[in-house]
């Protein structure tokens, strides 16, 4: 039991050390883009259009955007990491090396979502380095913070490992971030507040999962948010839980790679 | 002991088609196996079912007494696979591709780092373990994935065409990496196209086709079998008519070769005495096929029927 635990951490060490190894070789891949992107948001948001805009709920505008494009890259990159990097297994049928090895299907899963975590991860702090040299940083709840970035990470990385079980080709791992993931969180309160909105739209936004992220994330940083966060982090914790639960049972069936 | 035990073992695609149908199999601890048939005969079905790839049908699977429905992690520790295909991160070095398969069986980085280096040592690519796989020839990947299925020290090593498309020296080399690999103690299992291969290295063999074990037996009692062996001889001199032997058939394929059958109890001296006092001289001399190759489609060709679900 004891060697068979001790086995099952060495590999999900030897999983997350691959996927950590991946996406830093291929870092003008995957770690500078998100940073050009969200210079590129603070430059034309924050400073030319920011600065007729003012505030919103009390803070310059650029700062109240900041939490939401700080969530925007954990998303994407969360998400594109595992998508990206199980559907290359898959492709490359390099997925037969853990297949064939005793580790469990919780150790792959776990394996591919803290690799996504740490590009996450890697992200945000590479993204709020860029914001100090915009804003002044308020922290309100750091806790608060580091919770909802791992939290949202690991919802979008398993989020993409389900995405890359059933894809068949690269096609089916663009489909869901360019229809589905660039909406909702375009939609979701990055950029202004749901109370500037309608009360039918407000209510339609309470639907948005990113919006109950981004206002997580918000209320860790400026202590405010247009949702409660107790609400907002007991949704992500019961997403987390039932997308890992799905991810296990596909994994665990061999969906798209066992026949 | 049996390294592998599979009775009754079924596999029905999605499609409909029957890839197995109620296979038993018995492989000793120890063996060099041999397990032959055509393409589509149903030997890499059977090879995925029992690397956990392909998921059965109906029967069961035991490897070293680890059942593959009731402890697959036991069996799969005891199991190194190399498949057909490459099938490693092609953008990964080979020093990490071989470290990082330990580390999915356990093994301690500090371990795993020793064993790739003898593995490398061992296969000859020590000189190119910070090099990309992509980078590598054929061949050398090949022996990549023989050093990858080594790193957990598995007790059945089973190859899936493991010199396909490799030279003669390579393959050579291989063979006889791979004997001394068993005369060590690991069991292994064979597939190949060569039969030249398995009769050389391989001491029991199975030979399957549409999805049955058609034969299953001792290499030695298996050859045999063989009624007759046809040999070509190398004339030295130019020679227009076959000659009339005592017991042999003979038959002219050229002004310089001679082909002739010879039953698996006749002995060569009589026939070269023949062959002397008719002044014909003998340069060399060679089978026309490899005896393996003429049971193996003698046996093929006795089994008409497709099985189809």
């Amino acid at each position: 039991m004891k060697t068979a635990f001790y086995a099952n951490l060495v590999a999900l060490k030897t999983i997350v050390r691959r996927e950590v190894r991946r996406f830093v070789r291929i870092w003008p891949q995957t770690l500078l883009p998100a940073c050009i992107t969200t210079l590129l948001y603070f430059l034309i948001f924050g400073q030319l259009i920011g600065s007729r805009i003012g505030e919103m709920d009390g803070f310059p505008y650029l700062t109240y955007i900041v939490p939401g494009l700080i969530m925007m890259s954990v998303i994407t990159n969360a998400y594109g990491n595992v998508v990206s990097s199980f559907f290359s297994t898959k492709f490359h049928r390099s997925i037969e090396e853990l297949l064939v090895s005793p580790v469990s299907p919780h150790v792959i899963i776990s394996g591919f979502v803290l690799g996504g975590i740490c590009r996450g991860l890697c992200v945000a702090v590479l993204v709020s380095g860029l914001s100090i040299l915009f804003i002044d940083w308020p922290l309100h709840h750091p806790g608060v913070m580091l919770l909802v970035v791992l939290l949202v990470a690991a919802i979008f990385s398993l989020g993409g490992f389900i995405n890359a079980v059933f894809a068949r080709n690269f096609d089916d791992i663009s489909i869901v971030p360019t229809f589905i993931l660039t909406p909702l969180t375009y939609l979701g309160g990055v950029f202004y507040s749901i109370h500037l909105l309608p009360s039918f739209w407000q209510g339609v936004s309470l639907v948005n999962p990113i919006l109950h992220m981004v206002n997580a994330f918000r209320y860790g940083m400026l202590g405010i948010s247009d949702i409660h966060i107790g609400i907002a982090i007991g949704f992500m914790t019961l997403v987390s839980i039932a997308l890992y639960v799905w991810a296990y049972f596909l994994l665990k069936e061999g969906r798209g790679i066992r026949h | 002991m049996a390294a592998v035990s599979i009775k009754q073992l079924t596999k029905v695609y999605a499609n409909g088609f029957q890839a197995l149908a109620g296979v038993d199999l018995q492989i000793q601890e120890g063996d060099f196996f041999a397990l032959l048939g055509p393409n589509g005969a149903g030997k890499s079905t059977l090879i995925g079912i029992l690397s956990t790839l392909v998921n059965k049908s109906a029967g069961q699977v035991e490897v070293f007494g680890h059942d593959l429905d009731t402890d697959p992690a036991g069996l799969k520790r005891c199991l190194g696979v190399v498949p057909q295909e490459f099938n490693f991160s092609v953008f990964e070095h080979c020093f990490d591709i071989l470290v990082t398969q330990a580390g999915y069986y356990g093994v301690k980085a500090s371990i795993a780092k020793e064993r790739a280096e003898e593995c490398l040592i061992q296969l000859g690519l020590w000189d190119k373990r910070d090099t990309a796989a992509r980078m590598l020839s054929g061949g050398m990947k090949r022996r990549l994935m023989i050093a990858r299925a080594l790193m957990h020290q598995p007790r059945l090593l089973i190859l899936d065409e493991p010199t396909a498309g490799v030279d003669i020296e390579l393959r050579r080399s291989t063979w006889d990496f791979l004997a001394e690999l068993n005369r060590k103690g690991t069991t292994i299992i064979l597939t190949t196209h060569y039969l030249e291969e398995a009769e050389h290295l391989c001491r029991h063999l199975a030979i399957i086709n549409h999805g049955h074990i058609v034969r299953n037996a001792s290499m030695k009692s298996l050859l045999k079998e063989l009624p007759a062996e046809t040999l070509i001889l190398d004339l030295k001199k130019l020679c227009t008519q076959a000659p009339v032997l005592s017991g042999y058939t003979a038959h002219l394929v050229d002004e310089h070769s001679l082909e002739i059958q010879i039953g698996t109890q006749q002995g060569l001296t009589d026939l070269f005495a023949q062959l002397a006092r008719l002044g014909i001289e003998v340069l060399g001399v060679r089978s026309r096929t490899n005896r393996l190759e003429a049971l193996f489609v003698s046996l093929l060709e006795q089994q008409p029927t497709e099985v189809q679900a």
